[in-house]
Parts: C-alpha cells; structure tokens; sequence
C-alpha cells in the first residue's frame, strides 16, 4: 500500500497565511465576533471581469489550490475533492432574499448556478481542465476531513497519483445574523474574546480556504504524511477518551508515541469540554490550538491541518499556537482532534516524512 | 470487488415503499401532478413529482415528537433509510462497522424559505435555523437509523447520491467499513422551481426524455437508500443479497458550470472508468436506466456518450423521470432502487412520452414494458459542475 504525502499546501485565511512564511505574523481578536479572511490579490490568478461574478469561497479557493499545486510542482491532478459545510451560501441568499422580496419574479439565474454546493471543486477543475474524479463533502466539521479520507483510500490502492484536496467556506451577512439569534456565534457582550479563557459559549465565526496536494509519493517539498483518520457523527465527553485510544491501537500506536497534539478548542464553553476530557491522555507533551488565529467555521479545520503539517515540516511550533509549556527536540506524530457541538468528532494523524 | 446490496428503501411521488413503486412502474403510472404543498406562482405552469403527504404525516410516520426540527428533506430521508434497514433485516446497527453516506442539494432550504424573515421576528420558528445545515439532514436520518459511526454527506448537484453509493462502496471494498447506508434525499422547495426556471429548463408539460421535441423537465421530491455490505456480513448473517454494486466512476466535463458539453466528455469518461472496474464490456450490459431529464442540452449529450460507448449496438435504455420528475440529488439513489428492480424482475421499465427520435441521432428509448433476463444494469447520474457519474449493478 502507498503511502499518501502532502506535497504542496495553500491557506486563505483571517490572517495573512497565503504569500507569508508560516505564520510569521498574525492578529489575535478580541473584538469581533465576525472575522473576515485577509484575501490575497486575485489579479494573476483570475480575470477581473471573471473575478467580479465570482463568489468569495470560489476565488478564495482558487488561490488556496493554485498554491498547492505550484508547491507541488503538479499542473493538472488526477482528481479534485473539496469539502465546504456551507458551500456557496452567499449565492444562495441573493437568490433566496430575491425571490422571497419579488415574489417570484424577474429572477436571473446567475446566483442559482453557482450556489450548488460543488461551486468551488466545479471552477477549480474548468480553470484547470481537469477531467478526474471531482467530489465535494458536505457535512458540518466534518467536511474536510471527508475529502481527505477519500483521497486517502484512492491514493493508497493507486487509482489515482496526485489528488488536489481542499475545503472552502465563506461568510454571508443573512446566515451571520441567524447564528447570532441562536447563540452559534457570541454576544457583543462576551467581549473581549477568547479561545482558552473564555467564559462564554459561541464562538468568533471566520471564514477561508485551504488546499493541500497529495501524491502517493515523497518529494524534495513534502511536508508530512496522512497516516490515518476517523470520522464519528456524535460522542459524549466520556467516550473521547475511549475514541482516541482505540482509533490509535488501530494504527498500532500507543499514546506515548504521540509528540503533539492539535485540538480544535473554539472558546464555546458548552463544548470545549470534549477537549477538556483528552487533557490527561496528553499531559506530557505539547498541545496546540488554532482557532483563536483561524476563527470557527466548518472547515477550520483543514486551517488546523495547515498548522499541523507545517510543524512536522519545520520541526517547531510558533509560540503563538502553544496551549502549554511542553517542549521537545523533534516532532514525528502529531494527532488532530476537532469537533463542534459535540457532533462531527475527527482525528487526522500526519507524521514526519 | 463486488460489494453486496443488502437492503432498499424508497419514497418517491409514484410510492411511498419499494413496492408501491414497483407497481406503479409496471402499470406506467406517473407520479407528476400539479403542486400542493408548497405556495409558488408557478404551481398551475408547471407539473412536478410531488409526494402528497405533508410534513405533519410524515413526522407521524417516523415517530417524532410534534416540536421536532426536521426538514422535509431529512423526513423523506429518515423514512426511506429506515426502509432500507429494515429490508436487510438488521437489527443492531452499530454490531458492525457501519456508515452512513447521504446526498443532498437543497438540505433544509424548504425551512429557510419559509422561515427567512420571520426568524427574527418569531422565537418559535429559529428551531428551524440550523436545520438548513446538509450536515445537521444526515445527522438525524442516522438517529433515526440508530447509527454511531461514520456519516457524511456528498453534494455534486444532480448527481450526489451516485456519488454517495460510489464511496460507500469505495468504504467497503477498503474494509474501512463493513456496513454502510447509502443514498440521497432531496424535498422540492421554491429555491429550486425557481432556480430551473430561469435556467428555461422546466417544462409545462410531462417530460419527455430523449424526444425530438422535449420541452425539459419536470422537478420532483424523493429519497432513496440502499444498504451496502460486506462479503463478510453476507455469509456471517446469511444475508439475502438483492444485487451487487460491480463498478463505478466518476468524471469532470470540465466545460461549463451548469452545461454539458456537446459530446459528453465527462458522461463518456465515468462510462469507462465503470467498466473498467466492473470487469465487464458494454456488450453485457442489458439496460441502461439514462439520466435523461428531458432536458435539450443533458439528453443530447448523454445520448452523443452513449453512442460512443456502444456504438452501433445501445442496449435497451430508458428514462424514469417521466415517472419520478427530477429529483436532483436523490435522483441516482431513486434510480439504483429502479436499476436493482429491474435485475429482481428481469424487467425494462419505459421511457414515457417518448414520439419523435432526435435528429441529431438515432436512438429510440424502450417504450414499452419489456421483460427479459437481466444481469447488468448500467446508471447514469450527472449534474452541475460538469458532475458526471456512473454506476453498474449486477445479479452476481
């Protein structure tokens, strides 16, 4: 069986994540409870007449992959396999608020054609002219994770050699306002914000993309390796701790040999428990996070993969994304751990090439 | 390697059960009526497949406390996946290593369409708020289901639920799985009658796939689900196997964002990429269950494939949507329930409405109800974003 490399990565984030040197300079919020990503200038990469139709989660996914690609020095992949957990929802809304306010009529069908859910993976693969395989997961925080383990099985059986991976979300103003009705997104009040320290539940919603490309084979670049991951719609907190150590028994791994550990803690106090409940399994080593730099969203955490596979490819982990004081020489596994709202649980293992 | 069927379930606009649907395939009777479930000024235009139960009785079906959030779409689904259990005579779901693979385009929009303004004016409907998620859909049908495990949910447009059969039988075929529950699920809403008719591509009459004349399609509701297992689970729990899912591809027409291309290069890919896996020429195909939405552009193109597969020699082939409507992303899903019938009976269920071949070819549907012994079944699903997917289900 192959093994399955990430050989180029791209990042569109609420940070400047995209032209920089891994995360050489970020801001932490504490302020607002929207955070919009830091877009990078689209002009070599997409016509401006094209760019001005094009929704947000489109061009920010445009340039996330055109990156990954070029890391990996790869033209055209085999296959394209996106996940988003909202899709193109600013389309959707412009169509769905002009409907709703003209009754039905004088309609243009502009917003309905890209407010299907394939949008990205769709103008990602017409750009490239790529005929493979092209699928989009849908599925909350699971979204992401969904396409890896696709591309995963495809690349070790070796159907396919070179898969282009990514996820995309963006925001919407309407949906933005519905979250905050139910408390998904915090209060103006619950200011100022924070992932670890917070006392509040909600979360600060972001938006972004990322891409990865991932081949069956080790090159000059290659970042890390996909080892193994697994997806599980729901779990209570006491059955984490029994989720992590059987997922790592599975791949004949024992806790020790785990050197960091990534969790997706959003600063929701209702359920920054579940990450709570796997402090003891990882108290001798060290712990990061993320989504204080990333903000929450479906996919934030292919914006976690990023970070994990860009330490194992370092070797070091910024002091910005430190949880404890843990150090250690070399890195050779490092364990992702995201949910949200105690549904869509996944763990993602990356190690050293 | 094959990977078994186990179990079925159906709702759909022609039966709300495997069975009904059945019937009302062999008596030729269509499911398109004019719409009453939803308010839209189209509703005496345009003729859709529209299942006539409201959402009150489909709750009352499942068993739901009355303050329940489901959409339509995860109602229609939850009951077609629990058919779909039950018919494989499964009676712990979690016994095994099970997933749950859905399919949708439209999740909960039907409540967001309803609800969008009066969210912020009435608490009593917010409950409703993150049921538009997809993923929030696929987490209740696999409540209802009893399922702890693997469940995601695949959205290509019109041709998702093939895609969600392609990775549960990819699931299998790995052993990541041994159990996996597949479809898709979709229930009408105005954001999608609305959507198809500006794209002009509804018709005010009844579709009629692969004619000269056709006008487009008719939109409809639908959920379908299969039970996918492994050979393991087959010989451990003596399991009756209705059919086998033997190949399976996907491809890009990498052309347009909503329009096939002229020869169907995506179309003529995934037919490949399906044999080659199923081990099989097209000569051993014995029906083709078409996407054929009756549209000018998908039947043109999927024909122009088809014709580059096979040549001189189309086996009998025919579309189901006059029966069904467009069920967008339910639509593979409905039609792999159809394409399995067809094996269990040894019949060709007809293309409906069909008079005038097209003049850009010469191929006519089966056009009337045939019956002949049936090994391979070839489907075909494509949708938006240049989706192209093809499925082949077998007897052995």
């Amino acid at each position: 069986m192959q093994k399955c490399y990430i050989n180029g990565m791209g990042c569109v984030s609420s940070q400047e994540t995209y032209d920089t040197s891994f995360l050489e300079s970020v801001e932490i919020n504490t302020t607002e409870n929207i955070v919009y990503a830091k877009q990078p200038s689209y002009k070599e990469l997409i016509p401006p007449a094209a760019a001005r139709r094009m929704a947000k989660g489109v061009k920010m996914g445009l340039a996330a992959s055109t990156k990954a690609l070029k890391e990996a020095n790869v033209e055209v992949p085999d296959a394209i396999i996106t996940g988003t957990g909202m899709g193109c929802i600013e389309d959707s809304e412009k169509f769905l608020k002009a409907l709703i306010d003209n009754n039905e009529e004088y309609l243009t069908p502009t917003n309905f054609i890209q407010s299907t859910h394939n949008t990205v993976g769709a103008q990602i693969a017409l750009g490239l002219g790529c005929k493979g395989y092209n699928f989009t997961y849908v599925n909350g925080s699971i979204s992401f994770e969904s396409a890896l383990l696709d591309a995963k099985l495809q690349l070790e059986n070796e159907e396919e050699n070179t898969i282009l991976v990514g996820a995309a979300d963006e925001t919407s103003s309407h949906t933005m306002e519905l979250f905050k009705l139910v408390n998904i997104i915090k209060k103006e009040s619950d200011q100022p914000y924070s992932v670890l320290d917070s006392n509040s539940s909600g979360v600060v919603y972001s938006e972004g993309a990322t891409f990865v490309t991932l081949e069956n084979v080790k090159k000059e670049n290659s970042y890390a390796v996909l080892e193994a991951l697994q997806i599980q719609n729901e779990l209570n907190i006491d059955e984490v701790e029994s989720f992590i150590s059987s997922f790592l028994e599975k791949n004949n791994l024992k806790i020790q040999d785990i050197d960091v550990v990534v969790l997706g803690n959003n600063g929701d106090i209702s359920f920054d428990t579940y990450y709570t409940a796997v402090d003891s399994l990882f108290d001798q080593i060290p712990q990061v996070y993320y989504k204080h730099l990333s903000g929450e969203f479906n996919t934030a955490s292919a914006f976690g993969f990023w970070v994990a596979a860009s330490i194992l490819k370092n070797q070091a982990i910024p002091q910005v994304v430190k949880m404890n004081s843990f150090e250690k020489a070399n890195f050779s596994k490092v364990l992702l751990y995201n949910q949200f709202q105690g549904k869509d649980h996944s763990l993602v293992l990356l190690s050293k090439c | 390697m094959k990977v078994a069927i186990t179990g079925m379930g159906i709702i759909s606009s022609i039966g709300n059960t495997v069975e009904e649907n059945f019937h009302s395939l062999v008596s030729l009777k269509t499911g398109l009526s004019t719409i009453s479930n939803i308010e839209t000024i189209h509703k005496d235009i345009i003729k859709v497949g529209e299942i006539k139960l409201t959402n009150e009785q489909l709750a009352k079906q499942l068993n739901l406390p009355s303050d329940n959030n489901y959409s339509r779409t995860a109602l229609l689904g939850a009951i077609a996946a629990k058919q779909a259990v039950e018919n494989a005579k499964i009676s712990d779901m979690n016994a095994y290593k099970s997933g749950l693979i859905s399919a949708t385009s439209v999740g909960g929009m039907d409540m967001t369409e309803k609800y969008y303004y009066e969210y912020f004016e009435n608490e009593a409907c917010q409950k409703y708020i993150t049921s538009h998620d997809i993923g929030d859909n696929s987490q209740k049908i696999a409540n209802c289901i009893g399922l702890k495990g693997m469940v995601t949910t695949i959205s290509t447009a019109c041709s998702s639920a093939a895609n969600a059969i392609m990775l549960g039988a990819r699931l299998i075929q790995s052993g990541e799985l041994d159990r996996v529950v597949v479809g898709g699920t979709d229930a009408l809403a105005k954001f999608t009658i609305n959507g198809f008719k500006t794209l002009m591509i509804l018709s005010d009459d009844y579709n009629a796939p692969f004619d000269n004349n056709r006008k487009g399609l008719n939109l409809g509701e639908a959920a379908a689900f299969l039970v996918l297992e492994s050979e393991t689970i087959v010989k451990k729990e003596n399991r009756e196997v209705l059919a086998y899912v033997t190949g399976f591809g996907n491809a890009n027409d990498a052309f347009h964002q909503t329009a096939s291309s002229e020869n169907g290069d995506g179309a003529f890919l995934a037919m490949n990429k399906a044999f080659k896996m199923a081990k099989i020429q097209p000569g051993e195909i014995d029906y083709i269950n078409a996407h054929g939405t009756a549209t000018p552009n998908n039947d043109l193109s999927e024909g122009r494939a088809i014709i580059r597969i096979f040549g001189e020699n189309v086996p009998d082939f025919s579309s189901t949507k006059p029966f069904t409507g467009h069920t967008l992303a339910a639509a593979a899903g409905i039609e792999a329930v159809y394409s399995i019938l067809a094996i269990q009976n040894n019949i060709i269920f007809p293309n409906l409405n069909f008079k005038t071949n097209m003049e850009e070819f010469n191929l006519t549907p089966q056009l009337t109800l045939k019956e002949k012994e049936i090994h391979h079944v070839l489907s075909n699903s494509f949708g938006f974003g240049g989706n192209c997917s093809t499925l082949i289900f077998s007897k052995n």
